[in-house]
């Protein structure tokens, strides 16, 4: 509690206690006005003021005005005990929003605390300064002891350490890292001391643009926040014309009828219309659950840019894949090893009775990566990758990388001569003096040289020795492992529709359409075309429901901004994606998308239960008031109490466990 | 021309009053009130001097909620 709250608090209970006791002593007449004008005025002294002002700039809404005309004429109807009870439970309830919302504000900004304060440098005597992480150039070498904070984006030059993403991440699993590791800033480091070189400044750095994401997130409004602001705007002068037909009209219909105008009950009960008259329930609960949902999204790994994006998330019908990157890895591996046998002419994935296995040996062959490989060079050197490999080696292309990667050692470049790359078709060299051609089908065909399709679906390489065919490699993207659970829990969510874009041939995009379970499959599109695809389903949704598109954010950028809903994921990286984006998903888990959906369901229920709930009982009581059947103590119930049950309604949003 | 400034309120229909005080000043296009995060985002018109303009904004605001402030 700040001083401002603390000095209310103890105006309440001092007001509180002086009420009670006044209310129990038998004081008759004007003792008894004054006795109850102390607690009234000690508790309501700023209402009052705040009430004068309010008339001197013409606001005959304010709900101070409003608040001190209806304890005043209680008061004046000799309701001492009720006019007093009403300011009291209204400061009470004033106090208590003001309580839960600075709470909630810095539990959420706790949340997000992940700006790190300082850098580690080290000087030649291995003596550490801390310094202002704005003023480290790019380059430097930071040193992040056990438990602090990476400051600076960069990659682990010395030093093995676990790291904690789960503030970035909502990953509670810590991830191992080492030397040549990439860091990402706003992890925590915790076991081990590790020297980082920065790549870029603090400014770029991952934690400063999430930060600056996550701080301008709020200036969008949703449709329930603009409904709530029109329905203050209306509702308050729409109650107290009410109040005043009904201290009016009933009593002078009664003095034309000739009967008892009755005005003292009639002003009594339009003076319980004031008290309700307030919108202020509402008007806290639906931002602030908002605030909360984002808040607890952005604790899960999830970044919501605004809560008009929460409201088009929680409705989403149509959800929009890229492949590379957001199904698969997006990481080219060789899967399969195929020579051409010499007996039959045939590759060795073609011919009959050979059985293809995964082997899983510790040996130093190259096929224990979990390639598949045919039984004729099993236990063997494979001559065809390490070829492969040699007349790769200089290549930087993601398949030669992945050639690499699977022939598993150093190559050694001095075996390779006479390197010629032939752009769109590969490339050919003379190895250990034998000249070697290793491409697509459009390479062998240039060279003469027959080559044999494989059977599987993906990326080939046909290698040529001596001018001879003598095999393929196949190259596929692996699908991500979350990726069919992710599907299904969209399904389960109540996506109708799930569709895969992509550039890729069309054989490989339906096999991994098909793996998954994803509906439609357009693929051999180029980026325009993916746009072009995004507005023609947009075209197709119908009704309410909006169109999500999920992208690893290198280049779709024109596509995560056409959709309703643009989602980049693993966008730590990407600054276009953060930036064209309405969500990002903070790692490249297809999972969290039905999970991001789930909040905001979650958040946009919450929402519309405050809503009704409020607006329900205040009509309630402004029914039953009118009728006479409540009183004013029921009215402040429905001020001050419904406004604590949506308040507290509204901060279960900020948890996200079971969204 | 769009800046966000902070500023300091105590209940959310006051924000919500303090957004349609500043929507209506002169020079302003769209004012926006986050009153969670205590920000307000002002659109300028095209050539208005923000300083003379945010006085108003300000004394705009006062008028429908007295207890407010804006931090230019």
């Amino acid at each position: 509690m700040n001083k401002k709250q603390k000095k209310m608090l103890i105006r309440i209970i001092i007001a509180g206690v002086l009420m009670v006791t006044f209310a129990l002593v038998p004081i008759e007449g004007w003792v008894r006005f004054a006795c109850f004008m102390l607690p009234y005025l000690t508790v309501g002294y700023d209402v009052l003021w705040k009430a004068l002002k309010g008339i001197k700039n013409r606001q005959p809404f304010d709900e101070n005005f409003l608040m001190a005309v209806a304890t005043i004429g209680a008061i004046v109807l000799g309701d001492y005990t009720e006019g007093v009870a009403v300011i009291l439970f209204y400061q009470i309830g004033e106090l208590f929003q003001s309580i839960a919302v600075g709470k909630s504000r810095r539990s959420i900004a706790a949340l997000m605390d992940i700006r790190p304060d300082f850098a580690n440098i080290e000087d030649e005597n291995g003596n550490l300064t801390q310094v202002d992480p704005g003023e480290v150039p790019v380059g430097s070498v930071i040193v992040v002891k056990p438990g602090e904070r990476i400051p600076i984006d960069g990659v682990i030059v010395s030093g093995t350490t676990s790291i904690d993403t789960a503030a970035l991440t909502g990953e509670s699993v810590p991830r191992d890292a080492a030397e040549n590791d990439e860091v990402i800033s706003g992890c925590i480091n915790m076991t081990g001391v590790i020297r980082v070189r920065t790549t870029c400044e603090f400014g770029e750095s991952t934690v400063s643009r999430i930060l600056e994401l996550v701080e301008n997130s709020s200036s969008r409004k949703s449709k329930p926040e603009n409904f709530i602001s029109k329905f203050a705007r209306i509702y308050t002068p729409a109650v107290c014309g009410a109040a005043l037909a009904l201290a009016v009209i009933p009593p002078v219909i009664g003095l034309i009828a000739g009967t008892d105008p009755g005005w003292s009950t009639w002003v009594y009960r339009a003076l319980t219309f004031l008290v309700i008259s307030c919108p202020c329930a509402l008007v806290v609960s639906i931002p602030l659950s908002f605030f909360a949902g984002i808040g607890g999204a952005s604790r899960a790994g999830v970044l919501i840019k605004g809560s008009n994006y929460m409201e088009a998330l929680s409705r989403v019908k149509t959800v929009v894949f890229d492949k590379t990157g957001t199904m698969t890895e997006g990481v080219f591996e060789v899967e399969g090893i195929h020579h051409r046998d010499d007996k039959t002419g045939k590759c060795t994935c073609q011919a009959e009775g050979v059985a293809f296995s995964r082997e899983e040996d510790d040996s130093d062959h190259p096929h224990k990566h979990g390639i598949d490989i045919c039984d004729t060079c099993k236990g063997h050197e494979c001559k065809l990758l390490e070829l492969a490999g040699l007349v790769e080696s200089a290549s930087s292309h993601p398949i030669s990388r992945s050639l690499l990667k699977a022939y598993g050692r150093e190559p050694d470049r001095s075996r390779v001569s006479d390197v010629r790359e032939l752009s769109g078709k590969g490339i050919t060299a003379t190895v250990d003096g034998i000249p070697v051609a290793v491409g697509n089908a459009g390479l062998m065909e240039s060279l003469g040289i027959e080559a044999v399709p494989c059977h599987e679906v993906g990326t080939i390489v046909h290698v040529a020795i001596a001018g001879a065919y003598a095999g393929h490699i196949l190259i596929g993207d692996r699908i991500k492992p979350e990726a069919r659970e992710a599907i299904d829990l969209l399904k389960e969510k109540g996506v109708t529709k799930t569709v895969m874009l992509t550039g890729d041939i069309k054989p490989v995009a339906e096999r991994v359409a098909a793996d998954l379970g994803i509906d439609e499959v357009r693929s051999e599109l180029l980026p325009s075309e993916k746009v072009e695809a995004v507005e023609e389903l947009l075209k197709e949704r119908t009704g309410k429901g909006t169109l999500a598109f999920a992208g690893d954010g290198i280049n779709d950028a024109p596509v995560l901004s056409r959709a309703d809903i643009g989602i980049a994921m693993g966008a730590l990286g990407s600054d276009a994606a953060i930036e064209a984006a309405d969500i990002v998903l903070m790692d490249d888990n297809p999972v969290k998308i039905s999970k991001a959906i789930g909040i905001a369901r979650k958040c946009l229920r919450i929402v519309y239960e405050n809503i009704w709930f409020a607006i329900g009982i205040k009509v309630a009581c402004l029914i039953l008031g009118a009728l006479g059947i409540t009183n004013m103590w029921a009215a402040i119930f429905a001020d001050v109490g419904v406004m604590v049950i949506a308040i507290l309604n509204a901060i279960r949003a900020l948890s996200t466990k079971r969204a | 021309m769009k800046k966000t400034y902070k500023i300091d309120v105590d209940c959310a229909n006051c924000a919500n009053k303090m957004e349609e005080a500043a929507s209506k000043t002169e020079g302003v296009k769209k004012a926006v009130v986050n009153f969670m995060a205590l920000k307000m985002e002002v659109e300028f018109e095209d050539g208005a001097d923000m300083a003379e303009v945010m006085k108003n904004v300000l004394k705009n605001c006062k008028k429908v909620e007295d207890d407010c402030e804006i931090f230019i």
